[in-house]
Protein backbone atom coordinates (compact mmCIF):
# COMPACT_ATOMS: atom_id res chain seq x y z
CA UNK A 1 0.00 0.00 0.00
CA UNK A 2 1.44 3.31 -1.05
CA UNK A 3 2.12 5.29 1.94
CA UNK A 4 4.27 8.12 3.21
CA UNK A 5 6.37 7.90 6.54
CA UNK A 6 6.35 11.00 8.65
CA UNK A 7 9.69 11.71 10.80
CA UNK A 8 9.63 13.47 13.82
CA UNK A 9 13.09 15.29 15.27
CA UNK A 10 14.24 17.95 18.01
CA UNK A 11 11.26 19.17 19.90
CA UNK A 12 8.47 18.46 17.33
CA UNK A 13 9.18 14.77 18.17
CA UNK A 14 8.57 15.61 21.35
CA UNK A 15 5.40 17.53 21.28
CA UNK A 16 4.12 14.65 19.01
CA UNK A 17 5.36 12.25 21.37
CA UNK A 18 6.59 9.65 18.42
CA UNK A 19 9.82 9.82 16.59
CA UNK A 20 8.02 8.03 13.50
CA UNK A 21 4.63 7.27 11.72
CA UNK A 22 2.96 6.17 8.44
CA UNK A 23 0.19 7.83 6.92
CA UNK A 24 -1.62 7.41 3.81
CA UNK A 25 -0.32 8.61 0.61
CA UNK A 26 -2.05 12.30 0.63
CA UNK A 27 -3.33 13.33 -2.38
CA UNK A 28 -0.78 13.43 -5.64
CA UNK A 29 -0.72 17.58 -5.56
CA UNK A 30 -0.74 17.92 -1.48
CA UNK A 31 2.42 20.20 -0.43
CA UNK A 32 4.32 19.57 2.64
CA UNK A 33 2.28 22.73 4.32
CA UNK A 34 -1.45 20.80 3.81
CA UNK A 35 0.44 17.29 4.89
CA UNK A 36 1.34 19.81 7.86
CA UNK A 37 -2.06 21.29 8.75
CA UNK A 38 -3.78 17.74 8.12
CA UNK A 39 -1.39 16.18 10.78
CA UNK A 40 -1.90 19.53 12.98
CA UNK A 41 -5.62 19.18 12.72
CA UNK A 42 -5.31 15.67 14.82
CA UNK A 43 -4.78 17.75 17.91
CA UNK A 44 -2.96 17.04 20.97
CA UNK A 45 0.85 16.21 20.72
CA UNK A 46 0.22 17.17 17.21
CA UNK A 47 -1.38 20.42 17.26
CA UNK A 48 1.41 21.13 19.78
CA UNK A 49 4.05 20.50 17.29
CA UNK A 50 2.86 20.88 14.10
CA UNK A 51 0.87 24.26 14.68
CA UNK A 52 3.18 26.66 13.82
CA UNK A 53 4.20 25.95 10.45
CA UNK A 54 6.12 29.15 10.27
CA UNK A 55 8.72 27.90 13.30
CA UNK A 56 8.88 24.20 11.35
CA UNK A 57 11.20 23.24 8.62
CA UNK A 58 11.36 20.05 6.55
CA UNK A 59 13.09 17.24 4.28
CA UNK A 60 11.58 15.51 1.22
CA UNK A 61 13.46 12.32 0.61
CA UNK A 62 16.61 13.38 2.64
CA UNK A 63 16.39 16.76 1.12
CA UNK A 64 15.32 20.23 2.78
CA UNK A 65 12.68 21.25 0.79
CA UNK A 66 10.46 24.33 1.29
CA UNK A 67 6.92 24.01 2.62
CA UNK A 68 5.30 24.82 -0.62
CA UNK A 69 7.27 21.58 -2.35
CA UNK A 70 4.57 18.82 -3.59
CA UNK A 71 5.32 15.78 -1.75
CA UNK A 72 4.66 14.00 -5.31
CA UNK A 73 5.73 10.36 -5.03
CA UNK A 74 8.06 11.01 -2.31
CA UNK A 75 8.38 8.46 0.24
CA UNK A 76 9.78 9.96 3.44
CA UNK A 77 8.87 13.42 4.99
CA UNK A 78 10.74 14.68 7.95
CA UNK A 79 9.46 17.93 10.17
CA UNK A 80 11.58 19.97 12.77
CA UNK A 81 12.86 23.12 13.92
CA UNK A 82 15.28 25.25 12.00
CA UNK A 83 18.89 22.68 12.36
CA UNK A 84 21.57 24.31 15.07
CA UNK A 85 24.21 21.95 14.63
CA UNK A 86 28.17 22.81 14.19
CA UNK B 1 40.82 13.86 -0.36
CA UNK B 2 37.34 13.98 1.06
CA UNK B 3 36.80 12.81 4.61
CA UNK B 4 33.42 13.51 6.34
CA UNK B 5 32.12 11.19 9.95
CA UNK B 6 29.17 11.52 11.73
CA UNK B 7 29.86 9.75 15.43
CA UNK B 8 29.52 9.48 18.50
CA UNK B 9 32.93 9.30 19.92
CA UNK B 10 35.48 11.92 19.98
CA UNK B 11 38.43 12.65 17.52
CA UNK B 12 42.07 14.23 17.81
CA UNK B 13 42.59 17.33 16.03
CA UNK B 14 46.36 16.81 15.79
CA UNK B 15 45.67 14.32 13.51
CA UNK B 16 42.82 15.06 11.61
CA UNK B 17 45.30 18.14 10.55
CA UNK B 18 48.61 16.13 9.81
CA UNK B 19 46.39 13.89 7.76
CA UNK B 20 45.30 17.42 5.59
CA UNK B 21 48.92 18.57 5.95
CA UNK B 22 50.44 15.15 4.37
CA UNK B 23 48.47 15.87 1.19
CA UNK B 24 51.57 18.56 0.63
CA UNK B 25 49.65 21.49 -0.47
CA UNK B 26 51.56 23.84 2.08
CA UNK B 27 48.05 25.43 3.55
CA UNK B 28 46.12 23.65 6.37
CA UNK B 29 42.86 25.70 8.16
CA UNK B 30 41.07 24.09 11.03
CA UNK B 31 37.89 24.98 13.30
CA UNK B 32 37.73 23.11 16.23
CA UNK B 33 34.36 23.39 17.83
CA UNK B 34 33.65 22.70 21.49
CA UNK B 35 31.14 22.51 24.10
CA UNK B 36 30.62 26.03 26.69
CA UNK B 37 30.14 25.29 29.96
CA UNK B 38 28.35 28.59 30.80
CA UNK B 39 24.91 28.89 32.67
CA UNK B 40 25.33 25.57 34.59
CA UNK B 41 25.33 23.31 31.59
CA UNK B 42 26.04 19.68 32.36
CA UNK B 43 25.57 17.84 28.92
CA UNK B 44 24.80 18.99 25.61
CA UNK B 45 22.80 16.67 23.37
CA UNK B 46 23.37 16.42 19.74
CA UNK B 47 20.13 14.71 17.65
CA UNK B 48 20.69 14.55 14.08
CA UNK B 49 18.90 12.36 10.81
CA UNK B 50 20.92 9.68 10.65
CA UNK B 51 19.53 8.52 7.12
CA UNK B 52 20.20 12.03 5.86
CA UNK B 53 23.03 13.71 7.74
CA UNK B 54 26.22 11.73 5.95
CA UNK B 55 24.84 12.89 2.73
CA UNK B 56 23.93 16.46 2.99
CA UNK B 57 27.64 16.88 4.91
CA UNK B 58 29.05 15.38 1.71
CA UNK B 59 26.75 17.53 -0.45
CA UNK B 60 28.38 20.91 1.79
CA UNK B 61 31.68 19.72 1.23
CA UNK B 62 31.37 18.68 -2.57
CA UNK B 63 30.17 22.58 -2.79
CA UNK B 64 33.05 23.42 -1.08
CA UNK B 65 35.17 21.97 -3.79
CA UNK B 66 33.13 23.98 -6.53
CA UNK B 67 34.39 26.63 -4.82
CA UNK B 68 37.86 26.56 -3.82
CA UNK B 69 40.99 24.83 -5.13
CA UNK B 70 41.03 22.17 -2.31
CA UNK B 71 43.13 19.27 -2.22
CA UNK B 72 41.24 18.05 1.33
CA UNK B 73 38.34 18.47 3.47
CA UNK B 74 38.26 16.74 6.92
CA UNK B 75 34.43 17.00 8.84
CA UNK B 76 33.98 15.10 11.43
CA UNK B 77 30.69 15.93 13.47
CA UNK B 78 29.96 14.28 17.24
CA UNK B 79 26.37 13.16 18.12
CA UNK B 80 25.16 12.05 21.28
CA UNK B 81 25.30 13.58 24.73
CA UNK B 82 28.97 15.69 25.39
CA UNK B 83 29.81 17.25 28.31
CA UNK B 84 31.25 20.78 29.01
CA UNK B 85 34.74 20.70 27.37
CA UNK B 86 34.08 18.19 24.71
CA UNK B 87 34.60 18.35 21.27
CA UNK B 88 31.50 19.26 18.85
CA UNK B 89 32.89 19.41 15.33
CA UNK B 90 36.15 19.32 13.03
CA UNK B 91 36.50 21.38 9.90
CA UNK B 92 40.01 21.20 8.31
CA UNK B 93 40.77 22.28 4.47
CA UNK B 94 44.00 22.17 2.64
CA UNK B 95 44.89 24.06 -0.28
CA UNK B 96 48.11 25.16 -2.00
CA UNK B 97 46.60 28.31 -1.46
CA UNK B 98 45.82 29.77 2.28
CA UNK B 99 42.99 32.31 0.84
CA UNK B 100 40.97 28.82 -0.08
CA UNK B 101 42.03 27.20 2.84
CA UNK B 102 40.96 29.74 5.61
CA UNK B 103 37.80 30.90 3.27
CA UNK B 104 36.54 27.21 2.82
CA UNK B 105 36.80 25.80 6.37
CA UNK B 106 34.67 29.27 7.21
CA UNK B 107 32.29 28.06 4.58
CA UNK B 108 32.27 24.39 5.70
CA UNK B 109 31.69 25.13 9.39
CA UNK B 110 28.56 28.58 8.51
CA UNK B 111 26.98 25.70 6.39
CA UNK B 112 27.24 23.13 9.19
CA UNK B 113 25.45 25.25 11.44
CA UNK B 114 22.47 26.23 9.32
CA UNK B 115 22.25 23.27 6.09
CA UNK B 116 23.28 20.09 7.80
CA UNK B 117 20.40 18.61 10.31
CA UNK B 118 21.93 18.63 13.39
CA UNK B 119 20.06 19.71 16.42
CA UNK B 120 21.41 20.64 20.00
CA UNK B 121 19.35 20.25 23.44
CA UNK B 122 21.12 21.51 26.24
CA UNK B 123 20.86 20.38 30.06
CA UNK B 124 21.55 22.06 33.20
CA UNK B 125 22.47 21.21 36.46
CA UNK B 126 19.10 22.17 38.28
CA UNK B 127 17.54 19.69 35.95
CA UNK B 128 15.79 22.28 33.62
CA UNK B 129 16.87 21.10 29.47
CA UNK B 130 15.98 23.48 26.23
CA UNK B 131 16.56 23.26 22.49
CA UNK B 132 18.80 25.39 21.23
CA UNK B 133 17.12 28.12 19.12
CA UNK B 134 18.58 28.90 15.63
CA UNK B 135 20.14 32.30 15.55
CA UNK B 136 19.28 34.44 12.63
CA UNK B 137 23.38 35.48 12.81
CA UNK B 138 24.16 32.53 12.02
CA UNK B 139 21.48 31.81 9.45
CA UNK B 140 22.79 35.85 7.71
CA UNK B 141 26.34 34.06 7.38
CA UNK B 142 25.20 30.66 5.56
CA UNK B 143 23.36 33.35 3.14
CA UNK B 144 26.19 35.29 2.78
CA UNK B 145 28.08 32.42 1.48
CA UNK B 146 24.84 32.15 -1.13
CA UNK B 147 25.27 35.78 -2.89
Amino acid sequence: MAGLTILYFAWVREAVGVDEERIDAPAPDASIAQVIATLAARGGGHAEGLGDPARLRAALDHRFAAMDTVIGAARELAIFPPVTGG
Amino acid sequence: MKYIAIQAGDFDPGVESAALEALGGGGVATFTGVVRGEGGLVAMQLDHYPAMTQAQVERIVVEAFARWPLLGARVIHRVGRLAPGARIVFVGTASRHRTAALASCAFLIDWLKSEAPFWKKEHFDDGASRWVEARAEDDARAQAWKS
